[in-house]
C-alpha cells in the first residue's frame, strides 16, 4: 500500500447557522422588527389614527411578554441550540416559542378572565408565523454577511510569514556582506521583492507567471541557506502563463516543502513542479519528499486550509485541492479553471 | 593569560556557519575547533577536540541541537551549550524558565560575546528540561573507552536489563548501555514491546513466536527476531502480545 495519508476535501459550501442570541444586534433586531409587525397589526385593525394608538396598545398588551420572554428564553438556551445542527434548531425555537405563547396565554385568561382575548389557536399562529418572519431574516442575513467573513479570515491569515524563514534569510544575507557584498545586494533586492508581495493586499487574481517568478525568487532564497540540499525540478512548459490565479497560491505550498520536505533531511532532495493545462484546467503538482514523524504537520494543515478556503471564495467548486503521500513523496495537487483577464 | 576558549560550531545552513565564525574571529582569546553540520557530527568532533562550548542550532537535519546537547554531556569533560535558533517559540520559553544560554539568529557579536563569558555546563534541571524538548531520541548513546559511541534507534533489535546496565543488541553486536529499561519503554512506548520483565524488543524486529516446551512439561512462547539467529523468552504475563502481533 503506498498511499499512507489522503486528505480530500472539497470547498464547503457558506454553512448557515442560527443567530447568537446572546448578541445585542439579535436582540435589537428582534425587538424593532416585532414591534413593526404589531404595529401593521394595529394599523390593519383600525380605521383612524386614535384607535391605531387603541389597538396598539391591546396588541402589546399580548405581544410584549411573549416578545419578552422569548428573548429571555433563547438567551438562556443559547448554547445548547447552537449545538443542534441548523434545522433541528429551528425547529427547536418554534417550539420553544410555542410553549412560551401558550404559557402567556393561560396566564393572561388567568388575570384577565377569558372574554378580552382570543383563541389559542390564533395565537399560536401568529407567533410561530412571526417567529417563521425572524428565522428567515436571519438566515438571510447570515448568508450575505459570510463572504465579508471568509474575507476578513484571509486578510487576517495572509499577513503571516513564517518567522523562521524571515530570520534565517536575514542572518544568510548578513553572512554574505563581508565576503561577497554583491550579492548580498540581489539577495537583498529579492527579499523585497518577496515581501512587497506577501504584505499587498491579495484579494485580487494574477497571472500564473507572476506567481511562478514570485516562486523562483523564493527558491533563490533558500538555496543560498540550504545551499546543494535543495534541488529544484520545474516542469511548466507547457504552462499557460496567462491563466489567472490566486495570489500566493503556490508559494505557501513550496514553503511547505522546504520546511518539511528538504530541510529535516542531511542530505536534502527534489522539489518537483508541474503545470499544465488539461481540458481548460489548469494543474499544478508539487512534491517533495516525505518524511515520517515529523513534528510541524499542524503549520502545513493551516497553509492548506488557507490556499483551499480562498480556491472555494474565488473558483467555488470549480478548484480543487488535494494532498496525498506516494512512494514516500509528499503531493499536492490543485485544479484550477482556465480564466484570462 | 587563560588558554582560549574552544568552541565548536553546529548549524546545517553553510552561511550560518559562516557568520559564526566571521564572528568569533572577532572576538579574542577564543578558537573554532570544528564546525558540523548536525548533531551526529557535532558528537564525533567533540570527542576528538572536547571543546569548552557548543555552539548549537536547534534545528538541524539527522540529529537536531537538544539531542546533541543531552549527549554530549556523557562526554569526558562535557562541554557548555548554547543554543542558536532563528524562530522557535516552544523551545525558547523552556530555555527561558530553566536559564539555559541561548541566542537569537542574527545574532550580535555583544550577545554572543557575553553567552561565551558566562557559558556554563547543564545542570541536572536544565538537562531535564532539554529531555522534555527532545521526547524522542534519534539515537543512543554509549560510553566506550573514553569515547561516545551513537546507536541510530532503528538499528537496535533488543535491550536487556542486566545487573547494573542495559545490553543493547543490533545486529552486528552488543553495546553496554547506561540507562533506565522503564525510561526507554515510556519514550518509545510506540517502538518498543515489552516481552519481559527484564527485555524489551523492536517492534519491527519481530519475526514471529515459537511455542516450546518447558523443562517442567508446560509450554511457553519465544520471541522469533529478523536479522538475528537468537530467540527471546516472552513471559507469561505479556503472552496477550502473540494475540496482537497475529490479529
Amino acid at each position: 500500500m503506498k498511499i499512507m495519508a489522503s486528505i480530500k476535501q472539497n470547498p464547503s459550501p457558506i454553512l448557515v447557522s442560527l443567530p447568537d442570541f446572546r448578541n445585542l444586534g439579535f436582540t435589537l433586531r428582534t425587538l424593532v422588527m416585532v414591534n413593526l409587525l404589531g404595529m401593521a397589526a394595529a394599523i390593519l385593525r383600525s380605521d383612524s389614527l386614535a384607535g391605531t394608538w387603541q389597538q396598539l396598545l391591546l396588541i402589546s398588551a399580548t405581544l410584549q411578554p411573549v416578545l419578552l420572554a422569548s428573548l429571555l428564553a433563547l438567551y438562556a438556551f443559547n448554547q445548547p441550540l447552537a449545538k443542534l445542527d441548523y434545522r433541528a434548531g429551528v425547529a427547536a425555537v418554534l417550539v420553544l416559542e410555542l410553549l412560551i405563547a401558550t404559557a402567556a396565554w393561560e396566564f393572561n385568561i388567568l388575570l384577565f378572565g377569558d372574554e378580552n382575548f382570543s383563541s389559542l389557536y390564533r395565537c399560536w399562529l401568529l407567533t410561530g408565523l412571526t417567529s417563521s418572519v425572524l428565522l428567515a431574516y436571519f438566515n438571510l442575513r447570515s448568508r450575505a454577511l459570510s463572504p465579508a467573513l471568509v474575507e476578513a479570515r484571509l486578510q487576517a491569515l495572509q499577513a503571516r510569514i513564517r518567522p523562521h524563514f524571515l530570520f534565517n534569510s536575514i542572518n544568510a544575507v548578513l553572512s554574505l556582506i563581508r565576503d561577497d557584498p554583491k550579492r548580498a545586494e540581489t539577495v537583498l533586492e529579492d527579499m523585497a521583492d518577496l515581501f512587497r508581495v506577501l504584505m499587498a493586499d491579495n484579494r485580487r487574481l494574477v497571472p500564473l507567471e507572476s506567481e511562478v517568478a514570485l516562486c523562483r525568487q523564493y527558491l533563490d532564497l533558500e538555496k543560498l541557506r540550504l545551499g546543494e540540499r535543495l534541488h529544484v525540478i520545474w516542469n511548466i512548459d507547457e504552462m499557460p502563463a496567462d491563466a489567472l490565479i490566486p495570489p500566493l497560491v503556490l508559494q505557501p505550498l513550496l514553503e511547505n516543502a522546504v520546511y518539511h520536505g528538504i530541510e529535516p533531511s542531511g542530505e536534502g532532495g527534489d522539489v518537483v513542479i508541474d503545470i499544465t493545462l488539461k481540458r481548460d484546467q489548469v494543474h499544478v503538482l508539487l512534491s517533495n519528499p516525505y518524511h515520517q514523524g515529523g513534528t510541524h504537520h499542524a503549520g502545513n494543515r493551516m497553509a492548506l486550509d488557507n490556499i483551499r478556503e480562498r480556491l472555494a471564495l474565488h473558483f467555488d467548486y470549480d478548484a480543487r485541492l488535494h494532498s496525498t503521500v506516494v512512494d514516500h513523496r509528499y503531493q499536492v495537487s490543485i485544479t484550477l479553471p482556465y480564466r484570462t483577464s | 593569560m587563560n588558554a582560549p576558549l574552544k568552541v565548536l560550531i553546529a548549524d546545517d545552513e553553510p552561511p550560518a556557519r559562516n557568520r559564526l565564525k566571521s564572528l568569533l574571529a572577532d572576538i579574542p582569546n577564543v578558537t573554532l575547533v570544528g564546525e558540523a553540520g548536525n548533531g551526529k557530527e557535532v558528537l564525533s568532533i567533540a570527542s576528538e577536540q572536547l571543546p569548552d562550548v557548543l555552539l548549537l542550532d536547534i534545528r538541524m537535519p539527522v540529529m537536531d541541537g537538544i539531542e546533541a546537547a543531552e549527549h554530549a554531556q556523557k562526554l569526558y569533560r562535557p562541554p557548555a551549550v548554547i543554543f542558536t535558533t532563528a524562530y522557535d517559540s516552544h523551545a525558547m520559553q523552556a530555555f527561558e524558565l530553566n536559564a539555559v544560554d541561548y541566542l537569537l539568529k542574527p545574532i550580535r557579536l555583544e550577545r554572543l560575546k557575553a553567552a561565551l563569558a558566562k557559558a556554563q555546563v547543564l545542570g541536572p534541571a536544565q538537562r531535564d528540561a532539554l529531555h522534555a524538548l527532545a521526547p524522542q531520541r534519534t539515537h543512543f548513546s554509549i560510553h566506550e573507552r573514553g569515547r561516545v559511541l551513537l546507536v541510530p534507534v532503528a538499528d537496535v533489535i533488543y535491550l536487556r536489563a542486566e545487573l547494573k546496565y542495559l545490553t543493547l543488541r543490533t545486529a552486528e553486536r552488543e553495546y553496554l548501555l547506561e540507562d533506565s529499561l522503564n525510561r526507554i519503554e515510556q519514550e518509545f512506548s510506540d517502538r518498543f514491546l515489552r516481552i519481559h520483565r527484564s527485555c524489551l524488543v523492536m517492534r519491527d524486529a519481530v519475526r514471529g513466536f515459537e511455542s516450546r516446551p518447558d523443562s517442567d512439561g508446560d509450554k511457553h512462547w519465544e520471541v522469533l527476531l529478523k536479522n538475528l539467529d537468537e530467540t527471546l523468552p516472552l513471559s507469561r504475563r505479556q503472552q496477550h502480545i502473540v494475540k496482537e502481533f497475529s490479529g
